[in-house]
């Protein structure tokens, strides 16, 4: 076979049968309403630490599903909290606990 | 039975509460199976909806075709009251005894509800500032802009640079308990910054949706259209909220979800896309009449796939988007359906009750 020198870079991929979702399988049983969301954008488009750092909810949220945890990590330590995020959300997700969650979650990992 | 209201008349008598396009469609049908008619309306023209929209998807073809074309098929079958309300119905050995508003008593042997929807109160959502920012206006409204015939302007007649589409106002949302997609609204938002493209070709146009259902019928097509030939832009991302600045053009913030980044833009014009509600007057029929309603307060038929112009209530059937949104199309379809459904009803009831 003519090897053509295509590789995919590994921190490219997304490798999602490899991927970590234990983290996911706690957040669907400590906090389900993160099943519903629609990507819709609205949490980061309202979000209070969002307009200050690179930092966004509704991204953590895709990553989360996908398994990513490596980066969410670093993300839990931005969130101030402050619920704005829950007031414009069109499916209910309740973000603050979903913080808290992912924050218990990836302790437990440690 | 004989009918009570017209003793000269061989056929049975419907009355059809509402007279929207499915109220008048059902009608002419019945009407030509032979049926009398009774048609009522609680405004002072029958028509509905279409009397206040301009253009209809997805050919832009104007909307008193499609209204005229039902109007003439009314035949002389077909008694139209309008500006009445029914106060109450009270079954009778066989039929129905229909009271209205005005006292009157009517009889009939079958009832066809074709109450339609609402639209969406936009000033629910405050965070889009409809009734607080003059240049925020909904798709009805653009509408009535397009029917007047006047140029499209801002509040104070500047020919707008930039106008925004916002998808999903009131549908897609559990803030304001309406979970359901309203079906429509992607195409008349497409529809429409395609309308104001033609008159101002000048303008920038954005609609920001979350997902563009354009499930039917060419309606694919317009949205490439739309792109190729309209340069209309398309942005992924619901709008979260708006601000007016001191030149009243309105500012949007929003998430690209696509470059996952914040975004702001001002717009001169903004349109809400306003989606359908089931109207109260729906409800209170429900609830005399014993019609299951559904947890988003559309009326259920008797069964979803099979069934959908029955009740479970024998003589008592439902036509149009008092089930649901639904297209102009589909609104025509499902009430001539209904009508044959009631004709095939009262010809089973002549055969028990000659
Ligand atoms: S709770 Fe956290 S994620 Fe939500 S708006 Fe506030 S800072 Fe942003
Ligand atoms: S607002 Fe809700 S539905 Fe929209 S992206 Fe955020 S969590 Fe998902
Ligand atoms: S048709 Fe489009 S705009 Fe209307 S509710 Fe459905 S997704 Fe939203």
């Amino acid at each position: 076979m003519i090897d053509f020198g295509y590789t995919i870079r590994k921190e490219r991929l997304i490798d999602y049968d490899k991927n970590d979702k234990r983290v996911l399988e706690h957040l669907k049983a400590h906090e389900p309403s993160v099943l519903t969301c629609i990507a819709c954008g609205s949490c980061t488009a309202t979000c209070s630490a969002g307009q200050f750092v690179d930092f966004n909810i509704r991204l953590v949220q895709t990553l989360l599903r996908r398994g990513e945890i490596e980066p969410l990590k670093a993300e839990m330590q931005k969130c101030m909290l402050c619920g704005k995020c829950i007031l414009v959300c069109p499916r209910g997700v309740n973000m603050r606990n979903m913080i808290l969650a992912i924050q218990t979650a990836t302790d437990k990992l440690k | 039975m004989r009918d009570p209201n017209n003793l000269d008349s061989s056929g049975k008598t419907v009355i059809i509460i509402g007279g929207g396009v499915a109220g008048m469609t059902a009608a002419s049908r019945l009407a030509d199976l032979g049926e009398q008619v009774i048609l009522i309306e609680q405004e002072e023209e029958i028509g509905g909806h279409l009397l206040n929209w301009d253009r209809l998807f997805p050919n832009r073809r104007p909307g008193y075709e499609v209204l005229d074309s039902l109007r003439d098929a009314l035949t002389n079958s077909v008694e139209i009251r309008c500006s009445e309300t029914v106060s109450t119905v009270i079954p009778q050995s066989s039929g129905f005894q229909v009271i209205l508003q005005s006292e009157e008593s009517l009889f009939c042997d079958a009832l066809l509800l074709a109450t339609g929807f609402d639209l969406f109160d936009a000033t629910k959502k405050e965070e889009y500032g409809y009734g607080i920012y003059e240049n925020v206006i909904t798709s009805a409204d653009l509408e009535m802009m397009f029917r007047s015939g006047r140029p499209i302007t801002t509040s104070r007649g500047k020919v707008p640079e930039r106008v925004g589409f916002v998808h999903c106002v009131g549908s897609r949302d559990e803030k304001v308990g309406n979970l359901y997609c309203s079906k429509v609204c992607c195409v008349t938002g497409v529809k429409q910054a395609i309308e104001i493209k033609e008159q101002l070709p000048q303008a920038e146009l954005f609609g920001f949706y979350m997902d563009l259902r354009m499930y039917d019928r060419h309606f694919e097509e317009m949205y490439y259209e739309a792109q190729q030939k309209w340069d209309i832009n398309f942005l992924r991302g619901r709008v979260s909220e708006c601000a007016e600045n001191q030149d009243q053009s309105i500012v949007l913030k929003i998430e690209d979800t696509l470059t996952s980044r914040p975004l702001k833009i001002t717009v001169d014009l903004l349109v809400l896309l306003v989606g359908f509600v089931p109207k109260p007057e729906t409800l209170r029929l429900a609830s005399l009449l014993e019609i299951p309603v559904g947890d988003d307060r559309f009326l259920e038929p008797l069964d979803e796939h099979t069934r959908f112009n029955h009740t479970g209530r024998p003589g008592i059937f439902l036509a149009g988007t008092n089930k649901g949104p639904l297209t102009i199309s589909n609104t025509i379809a499902d009430a001539s359906a209904a009508a044959i459904q009631l004709h095939h009803y009262l010809q089973t009831i002549n055969e028990t009750h000659p």
